[in-house]
């Protein structure tokens, strides 16, 4: 049960934004704004990052849903998603990217341990000023929302089909606030 | 030096604000939907929650100038207030409320799953409603992301103490906002 009284059968960070969507719809547009606007990372690579943080904060609901998110987008590569999980540094994505997710995972465990060498690492396999800003404020984003949804103990759904749901909503329509009939629809 | 390059002479978070406008947007409108309001918790609480973690997760320029805004409201003159919170609130004069949200707050910087239905209890056992433990938990895990984009960017901070109080007063008369006025003229 979670600690406060939110929508019941709704889960995880919807059930919040729908407590409370003053501070909900700032949520929401930070996520679309970080992972549908214009970057040099794709909208999957982008979701594969958001899963990796959530993964090593070991936030289910944030980690599925996300990875439902990735795998909808990746397509035809969708395995490579449970591969990076597993472990990134064997899994079959560029050295760039690779090296993103080694900064991610350092702004996940202590932001100020992200060197220069680190950076370097990344420029040398082309990342740009931009992939490094989007890749360290994704990972610290993911280190709030983790936060939220766990520290208020939200619903964590455990059955796969209703992230895969939500993953193909994610990847569709992206993050816009829950409205009422859309709700019911979700809870049926 | 910062790990991209800033425009120069903007603090902390104020760099990659700049640098990236679009997500600047729902940083300041979610800072100040969290922390300038007095509806449930204060400013005075708020301010104090949000210095409380950053101090914990060793963000100097977050820590400073909260720290510095907190005690603006606190009437906190020579930020010795503050400071004591930040060592051990456990000894400090705040209420029993704010000491049990506080640890709420403690358990969040740590991880999400830390928080435990007896911290939950205890500060509800002390008055705080529904609003107060969901606003401690999302003010707690805001400042695991806003330290961790500050840090993770290597951003520059000021050292002097009077730009800090400087810009805690503009904060506090004209609230969070994407233009960054809290510069001495």
């Amino acid at each position: 049960m979670a600690h406060i009284q939110v929508p019941e059968g709704i889960p995880g960070i919807r059930s919040l934004v729908m407590y409370r969507p003053d501070t909900g719809q700032h949520l929401y547009a930070l996520a679309q704004a970080l992972l549908r606007n214009e970057s040099p990372l794709s909208e999957a690579e982008r979701e594969l990052m958001a899963t990796f943080v959530s993964s090593l904060n070991e936030c289910n609901f944030c980690a599925g849903s996300h990875a439902a998110a990735a795998r909808f987008l990746f397509g035809s590569e969708k395995e490579l998603v449970d591969q990076v999980i597993a472990d990134y540094r064997t899994a079959p994505i560029s050295n760039k990217l690779k090296a993103l997710l080694t900064i991610a995972k350092h702004v996940q465990q202590d932001a100020r341990t992200v060197s220069d060498e680190l950076v370097t690492e990344a420029r040398n396999h082309g990342a740009t000023d931009r992939d490094i800003h989007d890749t360290v404020l994704i990972a610290a984003t993911f280190c709030l929302f983790n936060r939220y949804v766990d520290g208020l103990a939200t619903l964590t759904p455990t059955n796969p089909e209703a992230y895969e749901a939500m993953g193909e909503r994610m990847g569709t329509i992206g993050y816009v606030m829950p409205t009422q009939s859309l709700n019911d629809a979700i809870k049926k | 030096m910062p790990h991209i390059q800033l425009p120069e002479g903007l603090p902390g978070i104020r760099g990659p604000m700049a640098f990236s406008p679009e997500t600047a947007k729902p940083l300041n409108e979610l800072a100040n939907a969290l922390l300038q309001t007095d509806e449930g918790l204060s400013r005075a609480e708020r301010e104090l929650i949000a210095t409380y973690v950053s101090s914990e997760n060793d963000c100097f320029f977050c820590q400073t100038i909260h720290g510095a805004v907190a005690s603006y409201y606190w009437g906190d003159e020579n930020g010795e207030f503050v400071k004591a919170v930040k060592e051990n609130y456990g000894l400090t004069a705040i209420s029993a409320k704010l000491k049990a949200l506080l640890a709420i707050a403690g358990s969040v910087q740590k991880g999400g799953k830390q928080v435990t239905p007896e911290q939950v209890q205890e500060a509800r056992q002390q008055g705080a409603t529904d609003k107060d433990i969901h606003d401690t938990v999302l003010i707690a895990a805001a400042f695991c992301m806003f330290n961790r984009y500050v840090d993770g960017l290597a951003t520059w901070a000021p050292e002097n103490p009077e730009l800090y109080k400087f810009r805690a007063t503009r904060i506090a008369e004209s609230g969070y906002t994407a233009d960054d006025h809290y510069m001495p003229k």
